[in-house]
């Protein structure tokens, strides 16, 4: 099959790949491009663990095609903070103890960022409501709501 | 992963119970980028791989024993291109009934092991005197581990027939045994290797080592690294699930609400295979007591044979099955006594007043903790005030209604199997004074590797971040048990802190020699080791032990003491120790839909003396809605054929983050160290929290009996989906009219 060939541009690189017709923006992310902090838990949109944003908007990027990303701007949980300097968000998550087998961590961070981007004083309840579509089979989410709540209340003092 | 490895893949039967008439693979052989396929004619040493007993091929041959067993492997060099063609062959069955469920199961007489019975005192006797009795059914869902990471396996051909297996699997050493086996080569030829796993919780126990098995036999033929991972829907197809139950009991009691005698027979569905099923009904057996005192009982426990995937270990092991079986039993004594759950509960703890201490199996219960901690959480959560509220709420409404419940669970720890309560360590002090640590426990989030590290900084008084656990391997701790039973801390902490005492022992023994000074001298402390009047950094004892040729590394062991169980006579001392805990849940539900929200949940866990509270508090937390989920919305669905039609998280649905709780208050019982001697008087704490999800369950029943003001059953199996409200709820009605 024919390779087709992408740009885009991603965690503020841009970043060319070639990749078939029915690659998802996933496997390019994991396989192509070597950014496996993007998890694939179902592969069906289900769990939020490939949670990424493009063009600002949060996505599962198990549902998008490699192909459809030409010209996009795309952010993966590598993207925010880095081993030397964690984001707020990463830094909550751990000091709440908001994380267990951390599968679903990245997917959870990348989708608190989007959520704190849109509505930076979230209540609990629209916190829960907009994480929704992110399951953790371990720590019984308590944990993480503490920490998105601790981190929007971070952010919006430093801000 | 090395550019030149290879993907495999499986593929799996459209049928649930047949013989396979023809099997043609050409059309897979022959698919774009597939390299190698194999039958079970290929598998060059054991072709099944049954943990305990036979009857789980690799890949099988001739018949087909559920929908979704492996018929044959592929790889290819692209995951997808693998995947397809896995899905190319040409199956012809003769189709044979299958028992798809306990019934059917049943009704065959099928089983895949014989039937194991606990008795004490004359029940029959004591049922029939028994002022008031009552006889039921009740029946408990499977449910799927769901792990977010799925099952996945990498094996890497090494020099001289040598194969290294990297694996998300909690029995690296079964692994080890069976992929020699399976490749017909010896133990020590295979390593295996686990980092870290994106969650288990039982469904990695045995139910990893195909996968590693497949890719070894691929990774010897080919001579090519080759990964094996499963697709979420195939992940929930192939592998095993915990076991649904079905119980029939009748129980005997007074006017109190105290049991007299139970009887309770304990249908557990094993599937296909007995894979664990014996150690798993024999669990849900031991806990058919729960907290409860049981003067006359007897318990069977029948192991079911279905025509459906082999289930397998998942959190509780079989324990909140039985737990399940008795908390609906004291429900019901509650219902027909007229007297408050709790009431009925706290009547029937364990005390040594009237020597209401010793179980069912003959073990005594020395520490009476379930009382003091029900007691505590009563008056922490506002029991019954809040009961009172909730009474007063429900009759003034007529469409929605509340219920609250507080459920207490008794665990008991350690392995049933004796053999298995064993581990071992392997520490190393380099002459930097950091140290390395392996143990033959796994990581899988619940943070034993954090814990198991601790317990190492704690004996050197050392600062945690000198020391370096590293992955799991077969060749640096061998013959070691899965990490399961929630023996973890308990197996491997006491093996690293034996490893860490021999090293302390020949730091003492040199010091005292080289400074001349008695051993009562001689202590550790915060990064210092002081040796009289000096203090000396640790790194610079460690290099002058060194210079002095003193050995810096040591193996550890421990094996639990005391336990032994007797199959004859079903009696013996299974469990070095109970973990206790209790909850209170309180719910809302919509009479007219069956919708419910679990509102406020409390919980009150005896953890012993905590190891790090953090990670406790997030094993109740994550155990209890596993267990809410497993009885309240995670309900398995096959259809006529035998296939799975739950098969992923958008039909199987595991709790979601706004089904959770929002006032969710959490407390580890405070002083309450183990009286045993485990590591630092702590207690385990990975599976009892799951048992706490009862709770929820019986907070919705709760809510359903408001309707026929509390006097008549709710017809409620678990899980209770929103479907199965509605009908108790319906049920109810029309019982009240009446």
């Amino acid at each position: 099959m024919a390779k087709t060939h992408v740009t885009t541009t991603i965690n503020g690189d841009l970043k060319e790949f070639l990749c078939e017709p029915g690659d998802t923006l996933l496997q390019v992310l994991r396989d192509e491009l070597g950014l496996t902090g993007t998890k694939e838990g179902c592969g069906s949109g289900d769990c939020g663990a490939c949670s990424v944003l493009i063009n600002d908007r949060l996505v599962c990027s198990c549902l998008v095609l490699g192909v459809e990303t030409n010209g996009d701007v795309i952010e993966t949980v590598e993207g925010i903070g880095d081993s030397d300097k964690l984001h707020v968000i990463q830094e909550k998550f751990l000091e709440h103890a908001a994380l267990q087998c951390g599968i679903c961590t990245p997917g959870l961070v990348v989708s608190t960022k989007a959520l704190l981007e849109e509505n930076p004083n979230p209540t609990e309840e629209e916190a829960r409501y907009y994480l929704a579509g992110n399951l953790c089979r371990c720590t019984g989410y308590d944990k993480i709501i503490k920490a998105v709540l601790d981190a929007a209340e971070t952010m919006r003092e430093s801000a | 992963m090395p550019s030149n490895t290879l993907f495999a893949y499986a593929g799996l039967s459209h049928a649930s119970h047949a013989t396979i008439k023809s099997l043609d693979l050409d059309a897979v052989r022959s698919a774009h980028g597939v390299v190698s396929v194999i039958t079970a004619d290929d598998i060059p040493g054991l072709k099944d791989i049954g943990p305990v007993i036979p009857g789980d091929p690799l890949i099988t041959k001739s018949s087909v024993e559920f929908y979704g067993q492996v018929l044959f492997a592929v790889a290819a060099t692209s995951q997808s291109d693998a995947r397809r063609a896995a899905r190319l062959a040409r199956v012809e069955y003769d189709l044979l009934p299958a028992d798809l469920d306990i019934e059917a199961g049943r009704k065959a007489n099928s089983y895949v092991s014989p039937m194991h019975c606990q008795q004490k005192g004359n029940v029959d006797f004591a049922i029939d005197n028994a002022p008031f009795s009552l006889e039921g059914k009740f029946a408990s869902g499977g449910q799927e581990q769901m792990y977010l990471e799925g099952q996945v396996s990498i094996a890497i051909p090494e020099e001289n027939g040598n194969m290294l297996i990297h694996t998300s699997s909690q029995n690296p050493s079964e692994g080890q045994k069976l992929v020699a086996k399976v490749l017909g080569i010896d133990y020590s030829k295979v390593t295996v290797q686990v980092r870290r796993m994106g969650g288990a919780f039982g469904g990695k126990e045995t139910h990893a080592n195909q996968w590693a098995c497949l890719a070894a036999v691929f990774a010897q033929k080919t001579k090519r690294p080759v990964r094996l991972r499963l697709a979420r829907a195939d992940d929930f197809s192939s592998t095993g699930k915990r076991h649904p139950f079905e119980s029939q009991y009748r129980v005997g009691f007074d006017k109190e609400g105290r049991i007299r005698g139970l009887d309770v027979d304990l249908y557990g569905g094993c599937g296909m295979s007995a894979d664990l099923s014996n150690a798993i009904v024999d669990r849900a057996m031991f806990h058919i007591d729960n907290c409860y005192y049981l003067p006359a009982v007897r318990v069977r426990g029948y192991r079911v044979k279905t025509h459906t995937v082999s289930n397998t270990a998942f959190r509780g092991f079989g324990g909140p099955q039985g737990i399940l079986a008795i908390e609906n039993i004291i429900e019901q004594i509650a219902t027909a006594t007229g007297i408050d759950p709790l009431k009925v509960r706290e009547r029937n703890f364990y005390t040594d007043e009237g020597n209401r201490n010793r179980t069912h199996y003959a073990q005594t219960i020395e520490q009476h903790i379930i009382e003091p901690l029900v007691t505590r959480l009563t008056e922490t959560s506002d029991y019954y005030e809040r009961r009172k509220d909730i009474r007063k709420f429900n009759v003034d409404n007529d469409v929605l209604k509340r219920g609250i419940s507080l459920t207490p669970v008794k665990f008991g720890i350690s392995f049933t199997m004796q053999h298995m309560n064993q581990a071992g360590a392997l520490l190393h002090i380099y002459t930097d004074g950091s140290i390395q640590l392996n143990h033959g426990g796994t990581e899988m989030g619940q943070g034993l590797y954090t814990k198991v590290a601790q317990i190492v900084a704690r004996e050197f008084s050392v600062d945690l971040s000198r020391i370096t656990c590293t992955a799991t391997r077969t060749d640096k701790v061998p013959n070691t048990s899965p990490t399961a039973a929630s023996s973890g801390s308990d197996l491997n902490g006491m093996a690293a802190r034996d490893a860490a005492t021999k090293l302390k022992k020949r730091l003492c023994d040199f010091a005292e020699k080289h400074f001349s000074t008695p051993r009562s001298s001689i202590s550790f402390n915060n990064g210092q080791i002081i040796v009289g009047k000096e203090k000396y950094p640790f790194e610079d004892i460690i290099k002058l032990a060194y210079h002095h040729r003193v050995s810096l590394s040591a193996t550890g062991y421990y094996r639990t003491p005391k336990i032994y169980y007797d199959r004859e006579t079903a009696t013996g001392r299974p469990f070095f120790y109970f973990a206790y805990g209790a909850a209170v849940a309180e719910t809302i539900i919509d009479t007219l839909s069956g919708e419910y929200r679990i509102l406020r949940v409390d919980i009150c866990q005896d953890v012993g003396q905590s190891l790090n509270p953090a990670i406790d508090i997030g094993q109740i937390e994550g155990g209890f809605v596993q267990g809410m989920g497993w009885l309240t919305t995670e309900e398995l669905k096959w259809e006529q054929t035998g296939r799975l039609a739950s098969h992923g998280p958008a039909t199987y649905k595991i709790p979601a983050v706004g089904d959770t709780p929002s006032e969710f208050n959490v407390e580890l019982f405070p002083n309450s160290p183990n009286t045993e001697a485990t590591i630092f008087h702590s207690k385990a704490v990975g599976e009892p929290p799951l048992v706490l999800g009862i709770s929820a369950w019986t907070a919705i029943r709760d809510a359903i009996a408001s309707i026929a003001e509390y006097r008549v059953s709710p017809i409620l199996d678990a899980p209770a989906t929103p479907e199965q409200v509605l009908a108790a709820c319906d049920h109810l009605r029309s019982s009240r009219a009446l």
